[in-house]
């Protein structure tokens, strides 16, 4: 690891201005910073450590105008269990306990999942060049190892997929990420925050420099509580980034559909949604006609870079999939077993 | 700026307060091998990859190469060596004496340590329960069936019940679910 200066802060006030120094970065799990600073990936001058803040209620979680409230530094382990997770966003919960390990969800940070870099081999090796980690050094990628990597949204410059489980879910369920910074407040919808790589592949979000995320919202969404399902599919059975995930949710009029939440996570530089597909859903009976329409439509433009193209298949079937068990209740989800 | 400023911190290790002066880079993993003298936590791969290195930072289960010991000044920590009680093993050591649930031993510590999380946690409440909250641990000697024959001992689970993994840890289908 590179030296660095570290500080503590004690509330966000403190934090802010030690925030928006050139070179500085705030560390709350570490699970992925420290990491990629091991590898030589990051390598910032200072590390603000910002779990103190969990005493200035940041890690609250909590209902809020109806929906729901998560503190930045609430544990990704804490919100999976949380009473309130569990029975009105059962999708959030799935989603959380399908990544990584029981260990990493202790430690990792609501805020800091958001903040999660690709899992790229070219991004982690500092020996091979990339766009996103070196811009202008090109893209071994697309013509190398891409198993783990996108199908929809690439550029020229970067096929890298966004790693987390939790933000398929945010993005499913419309959630807003909080900020604050010297300049004070401001409020990104999910569909926002996260970018595509096009000639930038080195900004992975639109957070601004110190911009300091202090929470998350998510919107009511009772009416899909009883029909919602997170599939992720991987190349081992648990511990393992997706190929594809699919978080599902369906609002449903005994066979009609009202209402429909479809997000892909493994196939882009973001959580991959497409409303159109949504919509052309309501109104048409839940079974697969309709559901491998809507994954021909969410999957329209796709297109795969060798070892990645059995996505494309793989995609498809496993939005189909993530639907039918949708429909077939939350409850049927968690079992996995008739 | 000093990029190489020591830094004082106090933790306590298995209830032992222990002071230290560290750089901002050390892992906790390194200073409990390489400073508190305390080797039964294990470096695998130093990625968060293996669970080797996990120990209980105030009663939670992390993997110490993932985080700073300056991260955790003033924190409670639990490794290995802090499971038995004088002559008296951890319940989890027994069971994993008697289940024969190691070869080499390397992933032991961690895996021990894991399992202590898990039990705390009261989430697991089947054997296929255990098996997922166990699966930050690898065990690179196979030993998994007799892992998890362990824990679910101590916890009281039953083996070879419907729903119940059946020998092989092997291959479900189906969704991932909460």
């Amino acid at each position: 690891m590179n030296p660095f200066v570290f500080s503590q802060a004690r509330d966000v006030d403190a934090a802010l201005p030690l925030l928006s120094a050139d070179g500085a970065r705030p560390v709350a799990g570490g699970t992925n910073l420290l990491d990629l600073m091991k590898e030589g990936v990051m390598t910032p001058s200072q590390l603000v450590d910002i779990n103190p803040l969990e005493h200035a209620g940041l890690d609250v979680i909590e209902e809020h105008e109806g929906g729901l409230r998560l503190g930045a530094l609430a544990r990704n382990a804490t919100t999976a269990y949380h009473d309130l997770v569990r029975s009105r966003y059962p999708l959030l919960s799935a989603a959380i306990l399908a990544g990584a390990s029981p260990q990493l969800r202790n430690m990792a940070t609501n805020g800091g999942n958001l903040l999660q870099r690709t899992r790229c081999v070219y991004f982690y090796d500092i020996g091979t060049p990339c766009n996103k980690r070196e811009p202008g050094t090109g893209c071994p990628a697309k013509n190398g190892i891409n198993r783990q990597l996108a199908i929809l949204g690439t550029s020229e410059k970067c096929i890298a997929t966004h790693p987390s489980d939790m933000c398929v879910a945010l993005r499913a369920l419309d959630a807003t990420v909080h900020v604050k910074s010297n300049q004070g407040e401001r409020a990104i919808p999910f569909a926002g925050f996260h970018r595509l790589p096009g000639d930038t592949p080195e900004i992975d979000t639109n957070l601004q420099p110190g911009e300091l995320i202090t929470h998350i919202t998510l919107p009511d969404a009772d009416r899909f509580a009883e029909h919602s399902a997170y599939v992720k599919v991987r190349d081992r059975l648990s511990y393992a980034f997706a190929l594809v995930s699919v978080a599902a949710a369906l609002d449903l009029d005994g066979g009609t559909i009202r209402a429909a939440r479809i997000a892909l996570g493994g196939v882009a530089h973001k959580p991959w949604r497409v409303e159109a597909a949504e919509a052309a859903l309501v109104g048409k009976t839940a079974g697969d006609a309709a559901f491998e329409a809507a994954a021909d439509r969410i999957l329209e433009g796709a297109r795969g870079y060798g070892q990645n193209a059995f996505k494309l298949t793989l995609a498809k079937n496993a939005i189909v999939q993530a639907l039918t068990t949708a429909m077939r209740g939350t409850e049927f989800a968690k079992r996995g077993t008739e | 700026m000093d990029l190489y400023k020591q830094y004082p911190i106090r933790l306590r290790i298995n209830e032992q307060d222990r002071d230290f002066e560290v750089e901002s880079w050390v892992t906790l993993l390194d200073l409990l091998r390489e400073r508190a003298g305390l080797t039964g936590t294990k470096k695998g791969c130093d990625h968060g990859q293996c669970g080797a290195c996990t120990v209980l930072v105030d009663g939670k289960r992390v993997n110490a190469c993932l985080t700073l010991a300056v991260m955790q000044n003033g924190h409670d920590v639990t490794t290995i060596e802090g499971m038995a009680k004088g002559e008296a093993l951890h319940p989890l050591q027994q069971a994993f004496i008697d289940q024969d649930a190691f070869q080499c031993g390397y992933c032991t510590p961690g895996q021990i340590c894991s399992a202590a999380g898990l039990i705390a946690e009261g989430q697991a409440k089947t054997v296929d329960d255990v098996r997922e909250l166990m699966s930050g641990n690898l065990c690179r000697c196979g030993a998994y069936p007799q892992i998890r024959q362990a824990v679910c001992k101590v916890m009281g689970i039953e083996e070879g019940k419907a729903g119940a993994a059946s020998g092989a840890d092997g291959f479900t289908t189906g969704p991932v679910l909460a």
